[in-house]
């Protein structure tokens, strides 16, 4: 757990003050818990989190580079509204996941956010594929998720509570500019927050110094976005998955599926058509000993799979899991087992999310 | 009753020739919120050194190595129902099993408190 080899983030010292635990994560030192993993994640449901998420890559491409970005990913990006974003897919040439992103069309630029763990090889995938790209390090990134984070963030930036799911826009605070989407990767209603490194920490005291926020480290971020059914790359998502497998199809807009064009075109088509050959499903796992990452999964002494995410569900107070499993056991309430330490769990495929998402939607869903 | 520490972060209770066992306060902390504690059986054998329980926390899973040899006598049940009790009472009502000596000489080997807190002191 030596932290010494990874570079601090722009907060590390209010991190350290605050009580984390720093951990080496995608390259930095973060906080995996302050007071517990299971207090963060129960407080975020209810209150308002506060995460660090400045470990993810901001990228800011031109706006005319939209159509060059649509021959990498399988959303429509032309089509793309100001002030929105979009959830997307960098696929390989065999529509294999390279990651998954976030992009916004703005004013004068398109800006997406990439994983930290896998920022480098974006980038020079980008710009591999011709793309101006301009990787903005001098930017913090917020993360303020749960019910009562638009109380706070619109006492602080009046004006943010009006943004729905998936929409953002520029703001000013004391004299800084922000971006603001709401979105986030909990399951709860919530803004992201692009703030300029300078004016990080002040802003993030700002929201701590509201009884209804609390500092939430790596730890609950992954058990929320585990309970949100939400895949995680790296661990549900990698380029031996494409859109298809991981169930994530809606990220293939209407027209491309027609246009195609996108990587691993012929690929993915043809796995909608037929119906994948794995799925990613959501399992409910029997007692309370949970099953992690890596745990084979069995049909009748048959091994059909293996899990990709899994763990205790402090909302739920069980344990829960992400598997790809063969397409044939893929269905709701088909029963599994899953080998832990050579005792096998009963579990059982549900439907994700496994809790229930808050987001705040626009009329009509989201674009 | 004496008390015993190993550099593991594990603690002997020992009374005659059992031993309480569990895992120190410096180690529920270190390890995070116990959602699920794995025992071993009573009247299994236990080497020392050798795996003797797994600490399932929200994290990860965390294997704890028995302290000494001996045989099982008793797993303590009330961790099934309520495995945070490793996180609020580590050093009490969250004991993980007792054990019937099988060597007292390798009691030798282990810290009093004051060693064990000298050596948490340098981590």
């Amino acid at each position: 757990m030596s932290d010494a080899d990874s570079q601090p983030l722009i907060l590390d010292a209010l991190h350290r003050e605050l009580g984390g635990r720093m951990v080496a994560f995608a390259g930095y030192a973060m906080p995996i818990q302050y007071d517990g993993i299971i207090a963060e994640h129960l407080w975020t449901r209810e209150n308002a989190g506060l995460f660090d998420v400045s470990h993810m890559g901001q990228v800011l491409l031109p706006l005319a580079a939209d159509a060059a970005l649509e021959a990498l990913l399988p959303g429509d990006i032309i089509g793309l509204g100001e002030g929105v974003l979009r959830y997307s897919l960098l696929l390989n040439d065999d529509g294999g996941i390279l990651d998954d992103l976030m992009v916004t069309r703005r004013a004068d630029d398109l800006y997406l956010v990439v994983n930290g763990a896998v920022k480098a090889a974006d980038i020079a995938h980008l710009r591999a594929a011709g793309l101006q790209v301009d990787e903005r390090a001098d930017w913090a990134l917020l993360a303020l998720q749960g019910p009562k984070a638009v109380d706070v963030l619109e006492r602080l930036v009046p004006g943010v509570g009006a943004l729905r799911f998936m929409r953002a826009g520029a703001f000013d605070w004391q004299g800084h500019r922000l971006w603001v989407s709401r979105s986030g990767y909990t399951g709860e209603d919530g803004f992201e927050i692009s703030v300029p490194n300078g004016a990080a920490e002040a802003l993030a005291r700002a929201l701590l110094a509201h009884d209804e926020v609390k500092p939430i480290g790596l730890g609950a971020r992954d058990s929320l976005r585990l309970e949100a059914g939400l895949p995680l790359y790296g661990h549900d998502l990698d380029p031996t998955v494409t859109p298809v497998t991981a169930g994530l199809a809606f990220a293939i807009s209407k027209r491309r599926k027609t246009e195609l064009g996108f990587p691993g075109a012929a690929r993915i088509m043809a796995q909608l058509l037929d119906g994948p050959p794995v799925k990613r499903v959501g399992l409910k796992v029997e007692g309370k000993l949970p099953a992690r990452e890596g745990a084979e999964v069995f049909a009748g002494g048959v091994r059909v799979g293996t899990l990709t995410s899994g763990g205790f569900a402090p909302s739920l107070g069980y344990p829960i899991a992400m598997a790809f499993v063969d397409a044939a056991h893929a269905a709701d309430g088909t029963p599994l087992e899953i080998i832990v330490r050579g005792k096998s769990l009963m579990a059982t495929v549900v439907p994700m999310p496994f809790k229930t998402k808050n987001y705040v939607r626009a009329e009509g869903g989201p674009a | 009753m004496t008390l015993y520490y190993t550099q593991d972060h594990e603690w002997l209770d020992v009374a005659g020739d059992t031993a309480t066992v569990g895992i120190t306060d410096y180690a529920q902390e270190q390890l995070g919120d116990v959602v699920f504690v794995e025992l071993p059986a009573v009247g299994a054998g236990l080497k020392k050194g050798g795996d003797a329980a797994v600490v399932e926390s929200v994290k990860a899973a965390s294997d704890v190595y028995s302290p000494v040899s001996g045989t099982v006598s008793e797993a303590n049940a009330a961790l099934e129902a309520e495995p945070a009790l490793v996180n609020t009472a580590a050093e009490g009502e969250g004991w993980f099993f007792k054990l019937v000596l099988g060597d007292a000489g390798e009691l030798a080997g282990l810290m009093d408190r004051a060693a064990y807190d000298a050596f948490v002191a340098t981590l």
